[in-house]
């Protein structure tokens, strides 16, 4: 009989979750030896809302549980391996039988998320076990050509992951058009959009995948090395990747005169210092260079003059992360899903007021009510859906209304949105359209290099006339001005960023238009968000007076003796809702 | 662009205690390798906590890099530091889906008790209280990051009886250090 394996999930959302105690529990069990099991562990299966995740393999196939936490484990590990029973209700996952989270795996087809949650990412092994370097050896054995390789791709319709969507096939052939001696590979790990974790997930979960689509990568252009750029915040993910590449050059997978051939490939990690705008393919080069990471002026392109001069080729992660799973399957199997101009799958990051925030991976094609609804299992406490933000603070809001759109690059891009990387935050009525839009331009501004004027002025400009609006402090024709300067930079800035910046205005203001309206002529925030437009009273039927308010305002803003009904001075009340937070009678009422 | 983060005078009188010779490896390492002033610059801050002005002096002369280039690079990068932090950064994550479940509530709480602003070191030295981008848990938004722990779901309330568990811990831990 086959040893029973219990697997903890340890991916970082896991581990903030508190997986690395569940882990440590497991093992004061295993040294008790009141039950005898194999520990392991693996990545996140983006199951993240039920984090600590723990899986079960015996003779009853393989069940995975969530929630469990430190506390909790001891007794459904008892229950499962003495007693043998199964826990349907807080399983997430059981071989052959349902259970009530079935509807987050439905629907979901995992390419390049094949192996993520399914083997020990710090394990070459398991990583070979589950075909990793088949791809390369295979190309390499058979001395596959090179223009055959760049056909499959674009045979295959895969389209650049990180958000620009341009066609692989292509950009490989310019790079490989162009003669040097030395060309590099480059894997665009800067995932900066704040709510975007899918290349997270991919680099701590299965390493090696990204690693080997960057060797037929290198293979294709003719290139010799390869460099990783992945932001400082993902110490997890850097770990693993030195780890696997480690592992990789010491089986000889990596390296010099790779499976006897005259290919060598080398691949180093180079850490990113916190700086959105590096994203950016020039502004990356500039940083893996050692210099400030500020964008240049394109052509020429990469694949002409990009690291040290040398004619490079940039893709993301995920996009790396196809590359292997299209040449093992062909381009027809990864064609078969998507739509006319967008094939194969997205991966994506659900979060914000969603039931089941979580990583998910779809065929293009699916609506963004099939994601939210089925996938997502709908909004937090069953309030209504307002809107998706799809692209970070490069993309902009999808209202409710457009849920039926589908997700490919055409029709996310037709909303005035774009796809983007990856990210979607989910939100519902309590918020506040022009405070969404702020935070992004917020976070633009900040990020911006300064390099262009319209970046870097029109974007403080702009965050300047929407904090005014928040404020109440709005005028008739901010508006337009915010319309006219929204354009003006789109048009007139060198890189994606500036050229983005303004979305997330332009699509509130296109489809959440009343609201800013309302902040501005009625001085009101729909959502209740805004707080200098938000008025404070009492009700005084429900009021108790238990004087708990008055004690807590901070400006004595609070009249009322005990057992007396409270009011509240508008004059001197500076809307900071404290009285609200902390009345146990809901008498504070908020308009 | 983070021009606000130049190190005041007070503060560049610390630095003069840094102790150089930490840097040989470091400098040893990368010092002629090309395109390697950002690995140089993490590996000074990771032995000072910061970036002091004499160990970026000694990385020109190792490197032939202008001081003034190298100011640029390290005024670029959010992750660089001119001034000393404390011993403990709070990370409170503002990426969007903390937003959207109101991190601000978790950042106003931690200043009205630490007495600091957004990016400030409390006068004990002990805490820093930082925004960032994003921590990628977006799931468990939203979250804090208090030294190498991550902690989720959080509200102000919630934040502010972690930060007062572990300024206690701190408390009783230091006696026994002192020994």
């Amino acid at each position: 009989m086959k040893k029973t394996k219990v697997i903890v999930g340890l991916g970082s959302c896991g581990i903030a979750a508190g997986a690395s105690k569940t882990y440590n529990v497991l093992e004061a069990i295993l040294a008790k030896g009141e039950m005898d099991f194999e520990l392991a562990r693996t990545s996140c299966i983006g199951m993240c809302y039920k984090e600590p995740l723990v899986e079960i393999q015996d003779e009853k196939g393989k069940i995975i549980y969530g929630d469990m936490t430190a506390e909790t484990v001891e007794g459904i590990l008892k229950s499962h391996l003495i007693d043998g029973k199964i826990d349907l209700n807080k399983a997430v996952f059981a071989e052959e039988q349902k259970t009530p989270e079935d509807s987050f795996f439905e629907g979901q087809v995992k390419i390049a998320l094949r192996n993520c949650g399914y083997m020990d990412p710090e394990s070459l092994d398991e990583a070979l076990q589950h075909d990793a370097y088949k791809a390369i050896k295979q190309i390499i054995q058979s001395n596959r050509s090179q223009e055959d390789i760049i056909q499959t791709m674009i045979d295959s319709g895969l389209r650049g992951r990180g958000g620009g969507g341009f066609p692989t096939g292509l950009k490989w052939k310019f790079a490989y058009q162009n003669e040097s001696k030395q060309k590099y590979i480059i894997c665009n790990a800067d995932e900066g959009d704040p709510g975007a974790f899918m290349d997270r997930s991919l680099l701590e979960g299965d390493p090696h995948a990204v690693l080997e689509g960057m060797m037929v990568g290198g293979y294709t252009i003719g290139a010799s090395q390869g460099v990783i750029y992945c932001r400082a915040e993902y110490p997890l993910a850097i770990k693993r990747l030195n780890i696997a590449i480690n592992q990789a050059k010491a089986k000889g997978l990596l390296g010099e005169k790779l499976f006897e051939s005259d290919f060598s490939f080398d691949i180093i990690v180079k850490e990113g210092a916190g700086a959105f705008v590096c994203g950016e393919e020039t502004a990356l080069i500039a940083s893996i260079e050692g210099k400030r990471g500020m964008p240049r002026k394109r052509p020429p392109f990469p694949a002409v003059s990009g690291l040290w001069a040398k004619p490079t080729n940039i893709n993301n992660v995920e996009t790396w992360a196809n590359v292997p799973w299209i040449i093992n399957h062909g381009a027809e199997a990864y064609a078969a899903y998507g739509t006319a101009k967008s094939k194969g799958t997205k991966v994506f990051a659900l979060t914000g007021k969603i039931k089941h925030g979580g990583l998910v991976e779809v065929p293009m094609g699916v609506t963004i009510n099939d994601i939210i609804y089925k996938l997502g299992g709908g909004i937090q406490g069953d309030k209504k859906f307002k809107a998706v933000q799809l692209g970070g603070p490069s993309g902009g809001c999808i209202p409710a209304e457009l849920g039926d759109t589908i997700v490919d690059y055409d029709s996310v891009n037709a909303t005035g949105a774009i796809m983007g990387s990856g990210g979607m935050v989910v939100m519902d009525e309590s918020t506040c359209m022009i405070d969404l839009a702020k935070f992004f331009l917020n976070f633009t501004q900040e990020e911006s290099c300064g390099k262009c004027t319209f970046c870097r002025v029109g974007t403080k400009r702009m965050l300047e006339m929407l904090e005014r609006i928040t404020d109440g402090k709005g005028e008739d024709g901010d508006i337009e001005k915010l319309e006219n300067l929204a354009h003006q930079i789109k048009n007139n800035s060198l890189c994606g960023l500036g050229q983005t910046a303004p979305n997330p205005v332009l699509t509130t203001l296109k489809y959440f238009r009343h609201e800013y309206e309302a902040h501005i002529y009625d001085k009101k925030c729909p959502a209740k968000v805004c707080k200098p437009l938000l008025t404070y009273t009492i009700d005084p039927e429900k009021c108790t007076g238990c004087t708990v308010c008055a004690v807590k305002c901070p400006t004595n803003a609070i009249d009322g003796s005990r057992k007396q009904i409270h009011f509240i001075n508008q004059e001197t009340c500076i809307h900071c809702g404290e009285c609200y937070n902390v009345c146990k009678f809901e008498a504070v009422m908020v308009d | 662009m983070r021009i606000t983060r130049i190190a005041e005078t007070k503060e560049t009188i610390l630095a003069v205690d840094a102790d150089l010779s930490l840097m040989r490896p470091l400098l040893e390492k990368y010092g002629k390798k090309p395109g390697s002033l950002i690995p140089l610059l993490q590996g000074t801050q990771e032995l000072y906590g910061f970036l002091p002005p004499d160990a970026l002096k000694a990385i020109s002369q190792a490197t032939g890099i202008a001081p003034a280039d190298i100011y640029g690079v390290a005024t670029f990068y959010a992750q660089f530091r001119l001034s000393p932090v404390g011993k403990n950064i709070i990370k409170v994550c503002h990426g969007t889906a903390c937003h959207v479940q109101n991190a601000n509530a978790i950042t106003d709480a931690l200043k009205d008790y630490l007495g600091v602003n957004d990016g400030e070191t409390t006068t004990d030295g002990e805490f820093t209280l930082e925004s960032v981008a994003c921590l990628g848990c977006c799931s468990l938004a939203p979250v804090m990051m208090i030294g190498e722990n991550t902690y989720g779901k959080l509200n102000g309330k919630s934040a502010l009886k972690i930060l007062k568990e572990i300024k206690s811990q701190l408390l009783t831990d230091k006696p026994k250090a002192e020994k």
